[in-house]
Parts: structure tokens; C-alpha cells; sequence
């Protein structure tokens, strides 16, 4: 057996849909289960992978999930076609926030989620251009 | 150390093999091999929902038989909350632990009484320590087991307490002792219960486990009935002790309400259960303080070994809530007497594919290569309730086939 076998998930999000918005994070939940991941770290990554498929939702008009399990990390990106970030420094603070009235009401859009999603990761990157969208990615180590 | 006991099985000769009880058992723990519903124990959380759905009866719930209490000297038994809702016409508790020391009980114990020091133990428990928000109630024995195997990273949400039965038993126990002066191992604790999960040991994280047997409500239900309708007003010694309070713990929403805070969820059903706690995974709940999880329909009264419906038994509950007066237990030592001395342990490796990750990494690529195959139909043919729990199984080496499937996995 190599030691480089990984296990490679892949999830469309669908830009308009608040309700199944998180079975990504969901299945990879399952999966983490599955093969015996510390229940802290699927903690973690089940909570950085939720915000990131929100901030899809509600920033990026939808995109691609594409998750890697390695034996001692998880590799996940994230990346939309949506509007992009302008400032990602403000974004990445806490409770700035981008989100309308509407989607706040809705109890989201409270700042949190990119910052959140650095918090719980081991690494984390963002990369997005204006008009282009955003792409993030999160290592999270086992 | 699990002292594992089977919450549920099967009798063979009335299962017809229809996937009823696999559809619907929410950890997948069900498959039906050669006609047979057979249970996969170490998955089982004793939810009884498979109890609840066979249309031939064929599954049931293990409980030790009203004989049983016959090994013992001295008897006593429990009676839980929601037995309260059990009864057309009831205006007085004691005439049900009346009826119930009359079907051959030395005595009777109230668990209600027992579940208000839970409920002052929780109140505080919530109010004073670093506890992690939202605390989870531990009062239902499927949704304890639900979690640790699998939400094991909410292991430290659950609440420390015992359960109100268990204390109950110890104290009806110490009781006896001194009243008998009989050793322990002749005096015999009998829950009368309606809940399959209760009969599993779930107490491997306390030190405390006093209840000798489990009888079913169902069992002797009708024989109660007719003790119970022989009873005159002026017959009946006073043994119920439960309040306001100690009554609503026999059905949904009944814990919340006694601990002093408005931030609570409460959730019952199993699958609705299961929707929270996914949630809560993902810090999705916001500022809570409790979760008040029920695996039954509107909480114990909801339980498979109940002879009424659990909408009329919460009504009955509610009526008898507004009618008793609220009694805070003037002998209550503090939160610290009512918790367990071990926290629960997880039981999350019954879903394991192996205890080797870079083997299990290898079964789950497996697994999905063998998923993409499956026509996602979740048919139930093959003896699996799902595609993904047949991929899993295949993998797992349990022989299975799909009749969609042409080519050899």
C-alpha cells in the first residue's frame, strides 16, 4: 500500500439553496467518522467547511467543494465564480460583514465566517479577485 | 467496561423479512439477511423505533419478566413519570403505586420525586461552572448512547447527572436496607419501564447501577389495571411523591422548564434529535444554555412499552402539572451528590472501518469507488438500508449483492 492513497470527495453547492446548504460538510463528516478521525479535529473541520459552503451561498453565487483525505490531513477548497472580495484584510475580520438584511435575518452573516474558518484550520489561504471570485484553502492536520 | 445487554430482538418466526425496521433505525444498524431482520448490536442505540415500526411485531424489547422479581426477598419497584399518562379517568397518582405494590411489591418508589434533584442539580450545574453551552440533557439513555457513538465530540456537552431512575434506585435501595436489615443481593430493584434504551446498561460511566431487573409497563399493564380499579380512595397509602415539576419529566419540554433558563431547545423524535445535533456540530445553534433531547415522540411518554398515545398521555401529564403544587427538595445536598464520578466514554468505533487509518482510508476509497456502481435507490433488496451501507458492508467482508448490479464488484 502507498503511503500517499487518498481518499478525493468532491461536492457541487448550489448558489440558491439555503436548506441543503452543508451536506458537503455533511458527507465529509461522515467520512472523517468513518476512518477514525479524533472527534476534536472533525469538530473543526466540520465547522470551517460549514461556513466556507455558507459564505458560497451567500457570497459566491455557488461553486465547487473539493475535499482530499490524506492519512495525516485534510485538504479542502473552496472555490466560487462568484462577485470576490474588494479587501481581504477587512474580511477577514471579525464581525465585518458583507451579508444583507435579508440573509442576517436569516441568522447568518454575523462576520464570522472567514475568520472562524482560519481559526479552526492549521493552514488556511484566500485567494479571490474582484469580478472573478474566490477561491479558499484549508488544511486541517489530524 | 460495557456490560453490553441487547436492547431489542428478534422473533424469527414472526419476521417476514420486509425492511420495515431497517428503513427506519437511525444508525443503520439494521439488515436483513436471509428473510431476517437481524439487529447489529455494537450499532444500536436502543432508540425501540424498530420496535415501534414492525408491522408483525416480530421485534421486541428485552425485559427480565415479572417473575423475575421472585429471586429476590424484598422488592421494590420504580415507577418513571410518563405512567401517570397511562390512565383514562385518573384524578390521584397513588392509586397507579398502589396498584402496582399490590401486583406483588414490597414497595413503590416515585422516580418523579427523584427527577426534581436532577432538575435543581442541572439548574446550577448550568448557572456556576465552565460547562459547555448548550448542556445537553442525559436523561434519555438512546440519545446518551446516540451520542457517544456517533457525535463523540459532544461527548463533554452532556450533562454529569445521573438519571432520576438510577437515583431513584439507590435511594429506594438504601431504604430497604435499613428498613429489612436483608443483605443487598436479597433485595431486588424492578424498573417498570416503557423504554427499550433503559433496559441496556448505560451505566458503564457511573458507579452506581442499583436497578436489579426491568418489567415492562406492557406486561403488566392490564393486571394493573384491574388492582388499580379495585382500590378505594380510602385504601390508598400515600406513596407518590413527585411535584409539578417531578410529573412533566414524563414528557417532552418537562426537564427544560425546571432549570431556571428560557434558552433551551427541545427536540423529540430520533431523526429530529439528529437535526439539532448536526447543527450543534456545526456551531450553528447560536447562544443556548440546554438541549433537551428526546429519542421518543413527545419524550418518555413516547416510549415503545407505553399503552397510550403520546398526545393524550402529555395532555394528561400537563393536567396533572397544573393540578400538584411545586415542592423544591428541602433535602437537596448539592450538584455534586447527583453527578456521575466518570464522564461517558465514546463508543464511536462501532462505525469504524478499522483501527489501522491508513487501512480504513484505503476500505473508504473502496467504499466509494463500490457507491458510484450503485443506482442510489436505497431499494433495500440487497438486504442493506441504504447503497452507502451496502458499499460499506461489501467492504466490511459481509456478503451482499445488488440485483442492479451486472458486472462483480
Amino acid at each position: 500500500m502507498s503511503a500517499s492513497e487518498s481518499i478525493k470527495l468532491r461536492y457541487d453547492v448550489n448558489g440558491e439553496d439555503f436548506v441543503t446548504c452543508g451536506q458537503a460538510s455533511e458527507d465529509v463528516k461522515r467520512t472523517l467518522k468513518g476512518i477514525g478521525i479524533p472527534a476534536d479535529t472533525i469538530r473543526r473541520v466540520s465547522i470551517a467547511m460549514y461556513e466556507g459552503e455558507i459564505n458560497m451561498v451567500i457570497h459566491g453565487g455557488g461553486g465547487v467543494a473539493q475535499v482530499e483525505i490524506f492519512d495525516s490531513e485534510i485538504k479542502i477548497v473552496l472555490a466560487d465564480t462568484g462577485k470576490g472580495i474588494a479587501d481581504i484584510d477587512k474580511a477577514m475580520q471579525e464581525g465585518f460583514s458583507t451579508a444583507t438584511d435579508d440573509i442576517r435575518e436569516l441568522g447568518f452573516g454575523a462576520g464570522m465566517g472567514l475568520p472562524n474558518m482560519k481559526k479552526y484550520s492549521d493552514e488556511f489561504r484566500i485567494d479571490s479577485k474582484v469580478g472573478e471570485g474566490t477561491t479558499v484553502t484549508m488544511t486541517i492536520k489530524f | 467496561m460495557d456490560r453490553f445487554v441487547k436492547p431489542v430482538y428478534l422473533d424469527a418466526d414472526k419476521c417476514n423479512g420486509c425492511v420495515a425496521c431497517m428503513r427506519r433505525c437511525p444508525t443503520e444498524a439494521i439488515r436483513v439477511r436471509d428473510g431476517k431482520a437481524q439487529v447489529m448490536y455494537e450499532r444500536c442505540v436502543g432508540c425501540g423505533e424498530c420496535v415501534k415500526v414492525c408491522p408483525t411485531h416480530a421485534k421486541k424489547e428485552s425485559c427480565d419478566g415479572f417473575e423475575s422479581r421472585k429471586k429476590f426477598k424484598y422488592t421494590v419497584a420504580l415507577a418513571c413519570p410518563s405512567i401517570y399518562g397511562q390512565f383514562n379517568h385518573l384524578d390521584n397518582l397513588d392509586y397507579v403505586l398502589n396498584g402496582i405494590k399490590r401486583l406483588g411489591f414490597d414497595d413503590v418508589c416515585d422516580v418523579g420525586h427523584y427527577a426534581r434533584y436532577v432538575s435543581a442539580a442541572t439548574t446550577e450545574y448550568i448557572k456556576n461552572s465552565g460547562a459547555a453551552k448548550p448542556v445537553i440533557s442525559s436523561a434519555c439513555p438512546a440519545i446518551l448512547n446516540l451520542i457517544r457513538m456517533r457525535y463523540a465530540h459532544l461527548l463533554d456537552h452532556l450533562s454529569p447527572m445521573k438519571q432520576p431512575e438510577e437515583i431513584a434506585a439507590a435511594a429506594a435501595a438504601r431504604k430497604a436496607e435499613q428498613t429489612t436489615h436483608l443483605a443487598r443481593e436479597d433485595i431486588g430493584i424492578f424498573l417498570i419501564t416503557h423504554c427499550a434504551a433503559n433496559t441496556m446498561n448505560r451505566s458503564d460511566a457511573s458507579d452506581l447501577n442499583e436497578i436489579d431487573g426491568f418489567i415492562s409497563l406492557k406486561e403488566i399493564y392490564f393486571q394493573l389495571l384491574t388492582e388499580m380499579n379495585k382500590l378505594k380512595s380510602c385504601d390508598l397509602e400515600k406513596l407518590a411523591s413527585a411535584d409539578a415539576l417531578g410529573v412533566s419529566w414524563g414528557c417532552s419540554t418537562g426537564e427544560a422548564m425546571g432549570l431556571g433558563t428560557k434558552k433551551f431547545i427541545v427536540a423529540d423524535g430520533i431523526e429530529n434529535v439528529m437535526t439539532v445535533l448536526g447543527d450543534l456540530e456545526h456551531d450553528k445553534l447560536g447562544d443556548i444554555d440546554f438541549l433537551e433531547l428526546n429519542a421518543c415522540t413527545q419524550g418518555c411518554v413516547g416510549g415503545s412499552m407505553n399503552l397510550e398515545n403520546p398526545f393524550l398521555a402529555r395532555m394528561r401529564l400537563r393536567l396533572f402539572r397544573e393540578k400538584l403544587p411545586l415542592e423544591p427538595p428541602n433535602d437537596y445536598e448539592g450538584m455534586e451528590a447527583y453527578m456521575r464520578s466518570r464522564p461517558y466514554s465514546s463508543r464511536e468505533s462501532a462505525f469504524r472501518l478499522s483501527e489501522n487509518r491508513q487501512e480504513a482510508i484505503k476500505k473508504m476509497i473502496r467504499i466509494k469507488q463500490i457507491y458510484e456502481k450503485l443506482p442510489h435507490i436505497n431499494c433495500g433488496n440487497c438486504g442493506a438500508p441504504t447503497c452507502m451501507a451496502f458499499a460499506e458492508d461489501v467492504v466490511n467482508g459481509l456478503a451482499v449483492k445488488c440485483k442492479f448490479l451486472k458486472e462483480d464488484i
